[in-house]
């Protein structure tokens, strides 16, 4: 068939790759000129309006730390996850189903749900106060307890961000045939060796995948960041929001967007280095 | 010494049962093939015996000692999967050492044991290769050498050759029995396919629904079976059963009378291999009617009923009977297999 018509597969694949190039290239090359210009011209001062920013390096600091403590965190929770689930039997389903229901909720709504736990009159103050662990209310996401803040934003972003690591964990997971883990098994290797030697290793794509993904959601965090912590806990992209709509600067909004990809693309890189996935080694 | 005791296994998923009582015991270096269809218990019983799966009830002896409540790397045995098993991210020299790695063998044994293996299985130039690279066959031959390796006490095959081609299969067939019978491991084998197990194993276990029909060397179960089940499992065409009259203690076959053992109603099941018959003229011998007759080269191969009972029964290549043929069969009585129409199992054999 398509042989004799060999422009056919082009010609279904032209609308989507238009599509990408007009709502997606395009913007982007805007973006880069919109950072990288001044009046027409190319010019360094949005970038370095940006770096002398008061919040700049706090922002960065706060997204690498955020990322630093939540990814592999994310991962070794997943991989628990993923572990147990393989245990079940009966009701396996329902366990997946239930852990993945963090997927369905906006991440501005995961915020807010945290909000309303951890403000004053939250319910996290409620259950201190009637196990008389506090007398009043105790402030968690204010700026005076940057410690608390860190770890409201971090333990939110865990709640959030899990569930799809643990989606791919657990599809790397079932990928191994359990022979595999048998055969270590009979030939005397213990659950810790055969997790690190069999396990881990075979699920290579998997992790990597996870890795990636997490990673670049990680430093574009956002809406978690805000609801909880305002201005109080400046990120990256909460930085080149308030530039394009307080400070109405879209120049140094641009030059924020593109150091997050820049980030993200080196992120990648690293990972697809770090953990490069051999054909031939997998099953 | 490794005699394997395998005492009263039972095991039950939920209502189902999956080993009804099964006894076997399994000399030391003894070659023993666990035979069933699928679903008969036999994977089920081999991974009781590697601990991969825990019985209801019952025990497993090597020597003296029970494993039944031991890890399965304490249990002194080696497996063999069915899709092999052999680790993708590792070397075929780490695989072959993996079980040497684990015992934490120092590298001067580990190299000596996989390079020994390794010879066994004539896997030497693939050491270095990863298994992606290598064929079904080689692949398997680095699952074996892995078992062998570690020197193991019992050696579990499950249906180590049933996912290569039919050719690959015969070959590495004779060559596990070279290299096991050089190894003099006890092995426990487990397979749906008769014909390898009948080629490779000293005793055979034929396994049904759960219970160990018979317990027997290949040409025994083969001449013998215990019951109608294992005679039709073996054998290819399977055994023929033909329900015939009693009378009088006996009986007729064309012109012969045949004894049948005592104590029998009036009907009694006549086991019969197909190639233990011979042409003879009617009416000296039992009439059987020929819907196909099918040349195969080295025999001849005939397709009807005798006493409207479906049978196949072989001949010499030099014979000629074709399709819808009458003809005479003379029975060989000492190959006759007398059983139950009610239980199905077989009666002792009587002396003509």
């Amino acid at each position: 068939m398509t042989q004799n018509r060999p422009w056919i597969p082009y010609l279904l694949i032209l609308p989507s790759v238009a599509f990408l190039a007009l709502l997606f290239v395009v913007p982007l090359v805007q973006t880069i000129w919109l950072a990288l210009s001044d009046n027409g011209a190319p010019s360094l001062a949005n970038a370095e309006r940006m770096v002398t920013d008061i919040n700049f390096t706090r922002s960065v600091r706060n997204t690498f730390l955020l990322t630093i403590v939540v990814v592999p965190v994310q991962i070794a929770i997943a991989l628990a996850m993923g572990a147990m689930v393989s245990k079940v039997g009966r009701g396996r389903e329902t366990i997946l189903w239930i852990w993945t229901i963090p997927l369905g909720i906006s991440d501005l709504a995961a915020g807010l749900v945290w909000l309303s736990i951890l403000q004053n009159t939250g319910y996290f103050n409620s259950l201190l106060f009637s196990l008389g662990v506090i007398g009043r209310q105790a402030s968690w996401l204010s700026y005076q307890t940057p410690v608390a803040l860190f770890i409201a934003i971090a333990v939110a972003e865990i709640w959030r961000g899990t569930a799809i690591v643990m989606v791919i964990i657990v599809a790397g997971l079932n990928q191994v045939p359990k022979e595999f883990k048998e055969a270590a098994e009979i030939f005397g290797a213990g659950p810790w060796t055969r997790f690190w030697r069999i396990t881990l290793p075979l699920i290579r794509p998997a992790l990597q995948s996870a890795l990636i993904l997490r990673t670049v959601l990680a430093f574009e965090v956002f809406a978690v960041v805000y609801a909880l912590g305002g201005r109080n806990f400046p990120v990256l992209v909460g930085e080149a929001y308030n530039w394009q709509n307080q400070n109405q600067n879209y120049s140094v909004a641009a030059v924020y967007a593109v150091l997050i990809m820049i980030i993200s693309l080196a992120a990648t890189l690293i990972y697809l280095k770090a953990l490069k996935v051999d054909p031939e080694r997998l099953p | 010494m490794a005699d394997i005791v395998i005492d009263r296994i039972r095991k039950s998923f939920g209502a189902f049962q999956a080993l009804k009582e099964v006894s076997l015991t399994i000399n030391d270096g003894e070659f023993v093939s666990l035979l069933g269809p699928s679903g008969c218990g036999k994977t089920t019983l081999l991974r009781i015996i590697a601990g991969l799966e825990t019985s209801t009830s019952g025990d497993v002896r090597i020597g003296d000692r029970s494993i039944i409540g031991l890890a399965p790397k304490d249990r002194g045995l080696a497996m063999v999967f069915q899709n092999y098993a052999v680790f993708p991210h590792m070397t075929v020299y780490e695989n072959v050492a993996f079980g040497l790695r684990m015992q934490k063998a120092d590298d001067a044994r580990v190299k000596a044991q996989v390079e020994k293996a390794a010879g066994l299985l004539h896997i030497e130039p693939y050491l270095d290769r990863y298994p992606n690279k290598l064929s079904g066959g080689q692949r398997q031959r680095v699952a074996v050498a892995r078992a062998l390796a570690v020197e193991p006490k019992v050696l579990l095959m499950d249906e180590p050759l049933s996912n290569l081609d039919a050719l690959l299969r015969l070959e590495m067939r004779t060559e596990l029995k070279t290299v096991l019978q050089s190894a003099g491991t006890t092995t426990i084998y487990v397979t749906h396919d008769q014909t390898e197990a009948m080629g490779l194993s000293d005793r055979i276990a034929v396994m049904h629904n759960g219970v160990v029909e018979q317990v027997g060397h290949p040409v025994e179960i083969y001449n013998h079976p215990a019951t109608r089940f294992v005679g039709g499992f073996i054998g290819n065409p399977p055994m023929n059963f033909i329900k015939v009259p009693v009378s009088n203690g006996q009986v007729a076959a064309g012109a012969e009378q045949l004894a049948v053992p005592d104590d029998v109603g009036n009907e009694i099941v006549l086991g019969l291999r197909g190639e233990a018959v011979e042409l003879a003229p009617l009416p000296q011998g039992i009439e059987m009617k020929v819907r196909v007759a099918e040349p195969m080269g080295s025999h001849l191969l005939l397709t009807g009923s005798i006493h409207d009972q479906p049978v196949r029964v072989i001949l010499p290549a030099s014979e000629t009977v074709k399709s819808g043929d009458t003809i005479g069969l003379k029975l060989d009585r000492r190959r006759i297999t007398w059983l139950s129409p009610e239980s199905g199992k077989s009666f002792p054999a009587v002396s003509a």
